[in-house]
């Protein structure tokens, strides 16, 4: 088999943006850091289903759809994007292969429950993992999990297990990669930054309904306060809990994604040098140190420190203060001058 | 967040890999810098699975009360529904709701037991008898 040697595993906050810098690199694009393709990608976003149950928890997410960040960064370079699901196991595997050997190194979605080398505490349902498969030695497939520092392996059997993995938002083997015969110029990724930013002042900002972005946060904010009285200490602090691992789990860098989005924007600034995306910057970093606090605030009343409807309410406040933070810093955002 | 300020507690995950965090240095540019964990990760994690326990319990005494079969006990155990089950086994929801029957459940062929099994990470016996243990 012709191998993929010159792969270079780099470890990475978030699964998607890190598989989408690790597979632009391994295709020649050297600019592409892992807050580029999450900022270029538009990865910020907050949503609250109300009306959906994930582990008997909120579903609340602070980034956007799965698949989004590859699909936008490689669109807005120009770079083509090849993406498969399968519906045979057989076929899912021999792709894989086929493209192995022509050397490419090859993104997969995976569900998380199955993976052998994730702790068990952490092997949830969650379907929407990324990582790259790029070598094979005998039946073991050779592993870049962006959230391991080191790279691992899977046997056919547990790489089809994850691959074909059931349940919500199910990747089908869904797997993908990136072509591209031309070096990105710096006028792309400005252009790149440009649009990845507006889409995302679009997604915090404009979405209609009370749910997502901003007005997500509000509305979580007034739920919180209710959750006392509605479900009782104890459900109510599983819930909190659910909140928390959503927002600082391993995938997320820290403060809801809101550390790598300051990143983004002081990277940003190398490319645009307007002055506004560093002070931006700053408010996004704020809010992730509120996230924060809100977090240790949620811890106490799931542990059993604090417990009173004052204690919920001193949450909610928290997420009322970060939504409007992070409502001045999309309008600063949205009224950026590009040159 | 500074950098020196990134939490160090370490969590089961810690123990395999560090995890990535963006934060500032001292002039208040972004760089990263490994955790091995966080207190409040931790905690989050640890009553998410004490609660789960709870309700594997609760199941195991059904079953031990034969108001279900050892199917219950493995739904919890492994945090799936009927729905993800059905996905795994490739069972119709219905066909699962009869096999969670005990009557049913005694007389299941060999091959679906090898299935849920399967599907359960346990062996054929470990299924029947619910005798597992923590990997």
């Amino acid at each position: 088999m012709c191998m993929n040697n010159n792969f270079e595993h780099i470890q990475a906050a978030h699964c998607e943006s890190g598989v989408t810098r690790n597979l632009l690199k391994n295709i020649g694009i050297n600019k592409m850091t892992e807050p580029l393709a999450f900022g270029i990608g538009s990865g910020l976003f907050f949503v609250y289903i109300p009306f959906i149950k994930i582990n008997n928890g909120p579903a609340i997410a602070f980034r956007s759809m799965p698949g989004i960040i590859f699909k936008q960064t490689c669109h807005s370079l120009g770079i083509h994007v090849e993406r498969k699901k399968f519906s045979s196991r057989e076929k899912a595997q021999q792709f894989l292969d086929d493209r192995l050997a022509e050397g490419k190194a090859v993104g997969c979605q995976v569900g998380v429950y199955y993976l052998p080398y994730f702790p068990k505490e952490y092997r949830f349902h969650f379907n929407a993992h990324n990582l790259i498969v790029f070598d094979k030695e005998g039946d073991n497939y050779i592993v870049s999990d962006p959230i391991m520092d080191q790279v691992t392996s899977m046997t056919s059997y547990q790489l089809e297990r994850v691959r074909f993995a059931k349940g919500a938002l199910a990747p089908r083997g869904q797997l993908y990669y990136a072509e591209t015969n031309h070096e990105v110029t710096d006028e792309q990724m400005k252009k790149a930054i440009q649009h990845g930013i507006k889409k995302n002042v679009f997604n915090m900002l404009r979405i209609p309904g009370p749910i997502a972005g901003v007005k997500g946060i509000r509305f979580t904010a007034n739920k919180i306060k209710h959750w006392r009285d509605k479900f009782g200490l104890e459900k109510a602090g599983l819930y909190l809990a659910q909140l928390v691992r959503m927002q600082e789990e391993i995938g997320t860098g820290g403060g809801g994604f809101r550390y790598i989005y300051a990143a983004f924007l002081q990277e940003a600034h190398a490319y645009h040098n307007n002055d506004e995306l560093l002070k931006i910057s700053e408010e996004f970093t704020k809010s992730g140190d509120l996230w924060r606090t809100s977090a240790v605030q949620a811890a106490g009343i799931y542990k059993g420190r604090l417990g009173t409807q004052q204690d919920f309410n001193v949450m909610g406040d928290y997420l009322l203060e970060i939504a409007e933070i992070e409502k001045q810093a999309f309008e600063a955002l949205s009224k950026l001058k590009w040159q | 967040m500074k950098k020196e300020d990134v939490p160090q507690n370490v969590s089961s995950l810690g123990k395999i890999t560090t995890e990535v965090c963006y934060a500032t240095d001292a002039s208040g540019n972004y760089t990263t810098q490994q955790s091995r964990g966080w207190e409040v990760k931790i905690d989050a994690l640890n009553v998410t699975w004490e609660d789960i326990q709870k309700k594997v319990e609760a199941a195991k005494q059904r079953v031990l009360n034969n108001e279900v079969s050892p199917i219950a006990f493995f739904i919890e155990r492994s945090v799936m529904d009927i729905n993800i089950l059905s996905g795994y086994t490739g069972f119709w929801k219905w066909q699962i709701k009869r096999h969670l029957k005990p009557a049913v459940f005694k007389k299941l062929s060999q091959k679906k037991l090898a299935k849920y099994a399967e599907v359960f990470n346990v062996s054929v016996d470990e299924l029947k008898s619910m005798d597992v243990h923590e990997q």
